[in-house]
């Protein structure tokens, strides 16, 4: 079929363009302006030659390299583990605290006050505890590693996080297809793995995809235990040297993984039509 | 609201596939239900006609045990299913409930959606689950469907499939509940043809409706229900001729 645009189309279609012009070269220019004005602050400040000697070093870059990939490793696979286990954990907490049934109550309680104190706790304070207190005890059986106790801590702190997310994700799942399920003769069980548990799932998908991306940043903080991971060894390197540049390497790693994972996941969201690209209180015009 | 000496609830009719004696359940302090009769009996199709909030969701609702009854008596076959002591879930096992908003599972496709409850409740290997899906799908009409996604239907075709899930299980009784309410009038049609089909087939079914029409044609008996019971009962003919004026004002005569 055939359309040719009627003089008023068309005459809209100009000013639309004229617009989009107008629009693009405003932010063309403020993004300029900003750029400019932000390296001549930095290029022109007193002590930019000495910082960039012990920031920006490519020498001392290149060096520290290797240890670092290799701290990053340890990093990838307590983000691989943490996320695993917390996620794991976080939902069958998750369903554990919608069950009715009576005997359980003492565990629901339970669970409800775990959630709170870890949701609350800052991980860094969860990490230190953990890390300094458990080992306090002396238990033969406990593993006294930095490694193993530092991912217990953020697996702890995780968990309370997803079981939260999980729980959302639950009480959005409508009545009626509960009440659905029951009219069928499904048991509280059956309806609770076959029709509750899937639709939260992908209710809180995006929720849980940024509880993902953010656990990977936070695998860095079990060098406070001293576990070597990218961080730990970019401060060693950085106390023989007084040279700051492996912490810049450190955090140009850990960009390397978080921001195409971020990527992959807004990609993935956008795709499944849960995307918030457009701006805000945005219609057609 | 004051103490009401509750009427002696006689003994349910064993012969009928659904026996309500005496039935009453409140909101609150607001009767919904109020010390109703009806009965249902093998192979019939019963029309519950009623004002919006009249109670008639509510009944098909209690009948399957999605609500509490405060008092009365609801026998499927002689065995009383508002005991405590009865396994609500397999006596919704044997009950097909067709709800107004169709109420498909939006994760599963339309096999799935007719297969989980053969396959759970009625344990059903999955061959065989799907061999019947298929061909339950056939006969509303939505052969070749089976792999779509509730979303990916129309509205008339949702519905056609929510039938469908009710019908795959063989139910002893089938409650419908304004199953056409949510469609636009091209639609409503082919769901009526279908549920006039099932109703050929011999399946007992207690539907609610405003759809005169398919009550006319299609119904064995007529109860209208007011203030919580059923004011008036009849053949299909009670609709061109009512004996109530509550049931006249209602058809708005």
């Amino acid at each position: 079929m055939t359309w040719e645009p009627s003089p008023v189309a068309v005459e809209r279609e100009r000013y639309r363009s004229r617009r989009r012009r107008r629009s693009f070269l405003l932010a063309l220019g403020s993004t300029l302006v900003l750029v400019v004005a932000a390296v001549l602050v930095v290029i022109t400040s007193p002590g930019w030659e000495r910082t960039r000697s012990s920031f920006f070093d490519l020498d001392v870059a290149t060096e520290v390299l290797p240890g670092l990939v290799q701290g990053l490793w340890l990093n990838l696979r307590v983000w691989v583990l943490a996320v695993v286990i917390s996620l794991t954990l976080g939902l069958g907490l998750a369903i554990l605290r919608t069950t009715a049934y009576p005997v359980l109550f003492p565990l629901r309680a339970l669970v409800a006050a775990y959630v709170d104190i870890f949701r609350g706790l800052p991980l860094l304070l969860v990490l230190l505890l953990v890390g300094f207190g458990l080992p306090s005890l002396r238990l033969s059986w406990l593993p006294i590693d930095a490694v193993y106790l530092g991912t217990g801590a953020i697996v702890l702190t995780y968990t309370a996080y997803s079981a939260e997310i999980f729980r959302a994700g639950i009480g959005a799942v409508h009545p009626a297809q509960v009440t659905a399920a029951r009219a069928l003769g499904l048991t509280r069980a059956q309806t609770t793995r076959r029709v509750v548990v899937p639709q939260a799932i992908r209710n809180t998908t995006p929720a849980l995809l940024n509880t993902v991306v953010s656990l990977q940043k936070d695998s860095g903080l079990i060098s406070i235990l001293g576990a070597v991971d990218a961080i730990r060894a970019a401060q060693i390197e950085v106390t023989g040297a007084y040279n700051f540049t492996p912490y810049v390497v450190a955090g140009v790693l850990f960009l390397l993984i978080s921001i195409p994972l971020t990527r992959a996941v807004d990609a993935y969201s956008e795709r499944r039509g849960w995307g918030a690209t457009r701006p805000a209180a945005g219609v057609a015009r | 609201m004051t103490a009401q000496v509750s009427d002696v609830v006689e003994n349910p009719d064993a012969s009928a596939v659904l026996s309500v004696r005496g039935l009453r359940l409140q909101y609150g302090d607001r009767v919904v239900l109020d010390r109703l009769n009806l009965e249902v009996r093998e192979h019939e199709c019963v029309v519950l006609l009623g004002a919006s909030g009249s109670g008639k969701s509510t009944l098909l609702r209690a009948i399957d045990l999605l609500e509490d009854v405060q008092d009365g008596v609801i026998a499927l076959r002689g065995l009383d299913v508002t005991d405590p002591r009865v396994d609500a879930d397999a006596v919704r096992a044997r009950l097909g409930l067709v709800f107004q908003a169709f109420n498909l599972f939006g994760h599963l496709s339309v096999l799935d959606n007719l297969t989980l409850a053969p396959r759970l409740v009625h344990r059903l290997p999955r061959a065989a689950a799907e061999q019947a899906a298929l061909q339950m799908l056939e006969r509303v009409g939505l052969a070749g469907r089976e792999r779509a996604y509730p979303e990916q239907l129309s509205g008339g075709q949702q519905q056609r499939a929510a039938i469908a899930r009710a019908l795959v299980t063989s139910p002893d009784l089938l409650l419908l509940d304004e199953v056409t309410s949510a469609l636009d009038p091209a639609l409503v049609g082919e769901v009526l043809e279908l549920l006039a089909d099932v109703r050929a087939a011999g399946t007992t079914m207690l539907v609610a409706t405003h759809e005169l029409g398919f009550a006319r044609r299609v119904a064995d008996r007529v109860c209208f229900l007011h203030e919580g019971r059923v004011w008036e009962q009849g053949p299909p003919e009670i609709i061109d001729a009512p004996t109530t004026p509550e049931l006249a004002a209602f058809l708005g005569r």
